[in-house]
């Protein structure tokens, strides 16, 4: 399984995605330069962190109009693997694959941090190897983490169970402290409607060894590794 | 064609928690202007276009706010001016 990671100018967490495809899970994967129009063959695309663009305008704003950014579009939409991961979510977030947008922590600094997620939907691309309620620890590094929609569309994406992915205390409950950027509801992760697209604020690529840290991530590519090929 | 610029506010949306604006105004309290209620941070851009007339350049800003310059979700546009340049 190809994975594809979209290099756009200043992403910084490519290299990362390819380890996690290459070392992790020994699948190939070749990183897409974000003004080619080709995935290249790629089976699973990556938009990996960073801060695209210098963040201007709006983190994430300008990289959707990247060229490689239509591809992305038609893959999503034939029903491939797509992850968004920090600038990745933003990015995906802006161009309309997945629903919100992520604007300024409530407390107005930047985080760079470990903290515990909660999966609530197994039943996307990305963890299908998961179990419901299960907590996984992995860093979050951003300034604009905040998930923002409006109420309507809060509605749908609780109503239809399009969070994936919440941040929760020790207990795994989502409490306010445990919110550490003021997303609503505790929002830490969203899927679109089919569940192949998913995007989270923290980094699963930079939780793959016990020894940094945390190996937590892994199962989010363990499980698209799952789900392609099932 | 004529020369236009086009002046546009854009600011975040009503309602939704803004962190910066909050941090700005506790400052103004701190400094003693005591009769600040509220602070809004948000950009403002200045669009240098051509267009067959003022109308038609406003339009055509409208249009790139939309697409690009505001997040419908989070942010809230206004044309503040249109001048011949």
């Amino acid at each position: 399984m190809k994975f594809g990671i979209v290099s756009f100018p200043g992403s910084n967490c490519d290299d990362d995605a390819v380890f996690a495809a290459t070392e992790t899970l020994g699948q190939p994967a070749v990183k897409l330069w974000h003004k080619s129009h080709d995935l290249e063959g790629s089976d699973v695309i990556v938009l990996p962190g960073g801060f695209s663009y210098g963040d201007y305008l709006r983190a994430g704003a300008i990289a959707r109009f990247s060229p490689i950014m239509r591809e992305v579009a038609a893959h999503a939409e034939r029903g491939g693997p797509v992850i968004g991961i920090c600038n990745g979510f933003q990015i995906a977030c802006e161009a309309g694959l997945l629903p919100g947008a992520l604007m300024r922590n409530a407390g107005l600094q930047f985080l760079s941090m470990p903290v515990t997620i909660r999966v609530e939907h197994t039943g996307t691309h990305w963890t299908s190897q998961c179990h419901e309620g299960q907590r996984l620890t992995m860093p979050i590094a951003h300034g604009e983490g905040r998930y923002t929609v409006d109420a309507a569309t809060l509605e749908r994406v609780e109503g239809e169970g399009l969070v994936v992915f919440r941040y929760v205390d020790a207990n795994g409950e989502p409490t306010d402290d445990a919110n550490v950027n003021g997303s609503l509801d505790n929002i830490a992760g969203v899927r679109n409607a089919a569940g192949n697209v998913v995007g989270l604020m923290p980094h699963p690529e930079r939780a793959l060894d016990p020894l940094l840290g945390s190996a937590d991530g892994r199962v989010l590519f363990e499980s698209v590794l799952a789900t392609v090929h099932a | 064609m004529k020369s236009f610029r086009v002046s546009v506010h854009i600011v975040p949306r009503k309602g939704l928690l803004d962190p910066q604006g909050k941090a700005v105004a506790d400052a103004l309290h701190t400094l003693g202007f005591q009769a600040v209620g509220g602070v809004h941070v948000g950009r403002h851009l200045l669009i240098d276009t051509t267009a067959t007339d003022a109308a038609a350049a406003e339009a055509s800003v409208r249009e790139m706010c939309a697409r690009l310059l505001a997040n419908p979700v989070t942010e809230d546009f206004e044309i503040a001016g249109v001048s011949a340049s």
